[in-house]
């Protein structure tokens, strides 16, 4: 049963100064199921993020439709969906993971991960119980848990990022480089957890650089190349 | 999805001054070149819904604080409608209500921070006396309760309690701001507007300001219209943001999105400049 399906997404950036069309990604279809993990390679600047952004909303699609199967709202088209459907669904169901660490100011990591909870109306007992064990799932020390992240290392963060989008359970979850700086045991306690969450029902569309451990992680591979789909 | 918004404004126009016949075709930004008058607001409609942060980005002058004076009846519409869900006769324009229904919307359903908080506040009577009279406003005039409330509210701002007889007059601009947030919470409203409350504050203050407002959305769900020169406060607290220009809501759109793939020309600018 199919959860997204991208159907002929195009999407150009117009820049007023100095007028200027800037074409992302071009007529690109794919189909993701539940439970399936997709993987999208490419060259940089290929408009492997911009797909992301799309399905996201962080990005207007200029064409094409984003089918997704919503637990609570049924078949919504994620290009025309309005505002405060997108809203909702970012908040129960749709968890994306950003290249870079997107955190609230003098928020501590601990209430960070607690907050995607809150945000889902859950109690503050319930959501640091949580954020608790997912932290310590992905093995951020401790000592880190009461401290504000901006001073972080890379792989902190991203761990953290990966706590916050995941503790919700997310029915479909985006991941933009998420190995991208880690080293190799925290590489394997990221697949172990991809793979967990896999059979937990969550469905995933991942972009790697990493071709080894998408191969270990995903089903199918999508190769973009100049913003289109070459395989 | 069915949701009923908090508020509705629609094709709002505010002008000052009369007009012309040759308005229409006269305008430079927002003045007629023929009269002289000025269209503050210029069709504005937006929604606001429940629990959700609104935030109002625009150039200066474009009329963000119309807006807001508007809806906080400080200024008489010349057109256009609001509809307040939680007003009990959720059909009517507020904007068509009695003075004394007014003063009730005011005093019971809305609060106000304004950018300049010698309009917020009366700066010679007490902290505390300032928030009683909201207080005494929304109907209570139980002495104990009121003092009660009145710590409490300003407990949450952190004054502390040792300076609440005192003038706001004698309080810095970060805690002037404090003060006409509490004076504005002191009612409970589902409506809170927000004109610039972090504007000119050093940063320190700013961020004791910022984390003020989160907690407000997040323990008492009130739904907030939020203007700001400042996009990290936006990108910060707003769910959605409309961008104003020339007294017109030029774009809107969830906040990431208007500050990641901005569409209209002056938002690009604004927000390249940023960067
Ligand atoms: N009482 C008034 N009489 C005449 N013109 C006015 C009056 N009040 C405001 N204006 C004009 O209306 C327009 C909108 O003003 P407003 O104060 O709403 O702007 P704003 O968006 O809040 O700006 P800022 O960002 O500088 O606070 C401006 O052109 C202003 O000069
Ligand atoms: N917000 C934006 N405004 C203008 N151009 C953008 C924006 N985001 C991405 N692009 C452009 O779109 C193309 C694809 O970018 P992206 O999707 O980030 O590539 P990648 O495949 O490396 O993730 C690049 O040319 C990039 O410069
Ligand atoms: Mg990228
Ligand atoms: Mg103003
Ligand atoms: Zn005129």
């Amino acid at each position: 049963m199919e959860i997204l399906r991208i159907e002929n997404l195009s999407k150009s950036f117009y820049l007023h100064y100095p007028g200027l069309e800037i074409r992302s990604c071009h007529d690109v279809s794919m189909t993701l199921n539940k439970g399936e993990f997709i993987g999208i390679v490419g060259a940089s600047g290929a408009g492997k993020s911009t797909i992301l952004k799309c399905i996201n909303r962080s990005y207007l699609p200029s064409q094409g439709e984003l089918w997704y199967d919503s637990e609570a709202l049924g078949k919504v088209n994620l290009s025309t969906a309005t505002e405060r459907e997108i809203l909702y669904l970012r908040r129960f169901e749709i968890g994306y993971v950003s290249q870079f660490l997107n955190v609230m100011p003098r928020t501590t990591a601990k209430e960070h991960v607690m907050s995607a909870l809150i945000d889902m109306d859950c109690t503050t007992k319930q959501a640091e119980a949580d954020a608790k064990e997912m932290l310590s799932y992905f093995k951020l020390p401790e000592t880190l848990w009461d401290i504000y992240p901006v001073t972080f290392s890379g792989g902190e963060r991203l761990r953290l990022n990966l706590a916050h989008a995941m503790v919700k359970k997310p029915r479909l979850l985006m991941l933009d480089e998420p190995t991208a700086s880690l080293d190799n045991k925290t590489k394997i306690l990221v697949r172990d957890i991809l793979l967990e969450l896999k059979g937990a029902d969550t469905s995933m569309i991942g972009i790697f650089h990493d071709i080894e451990f998408m191969e270990d992680v995903c089903d199918k591979v999508f190769n973009i190349s100049d913003g289109t789909l070459v395989s | 999805m069915l949701e009923t918004p908090v508020l509705s404004v629609k094709d709002l126009v505010v002008r000052y001054g009369e007009a012309c016949p040759k308005c229409a075709e006269s305008l430079e930004k927002n003045r007629c070149s023929v009269c002289g008058c000025v269209w503050a607001a210029n069709n504005l409609s937006l929604e606001v819904y429940p629990g959700e942060v609104l935030g109002i980005v625009g150039e200066s002058g474009s009329g963000k604080t119309t807006l807001m004076r508007t809806l906080y009846f400080d200024i008489a519409p010349t057109a256009g409608s609001a509809v307040l869900h939680d007003y009990k006769d959720a059909s009517q324009s507020i904007w068509e209500a009695s003075t004394a229904e007014q003063r009730m919307i005011k005093n019971n359903i809305m609060g106000m921070v304004y950018q300049n908080p010698v309009m917020g506040l009366r700066m010679n009577y007490s902290a505390a006396s300032n928030i009683a009279e909201k207080i005494i406003a929304a109907g209570s005039r139980n002495a104990a309760q009121m003092t009660a409330r009145a710590t409490e509210l300003l407990e949450a701002v952190e004054i502390l309690t040792s300076r609440m007889s005192e003038a706001p007059k004698n309080f810095s601009g970060g805690m002037q701001q404090r003060v006409q947030i509490s004076k504005a919470l002191a009612n409970n409203p589902s409506l809170l507007l927000l004109d610039e409350v972090t504007t000119g504050l050093d940063l320190s203050v700013q961020a004791k300001v910022l984390d003020l407002i989160r907690k407000i959305k997040a323990q008492y769900g009130i739904s907030i219209l939020l203007v700001s020169h400042d996009l990290a406060v936006i990108r910060m607290l707003a769910d959605r943001t409309i961008v104003m220009l020339d007294g017109k809501i030029v774009e809107s759109g969830l906040t990431d999105q208007i500050l990641e793939d901005p569409q209209h020309a002056y938002t690009q600018q604004l927000v390249h400049s940023l960067i």
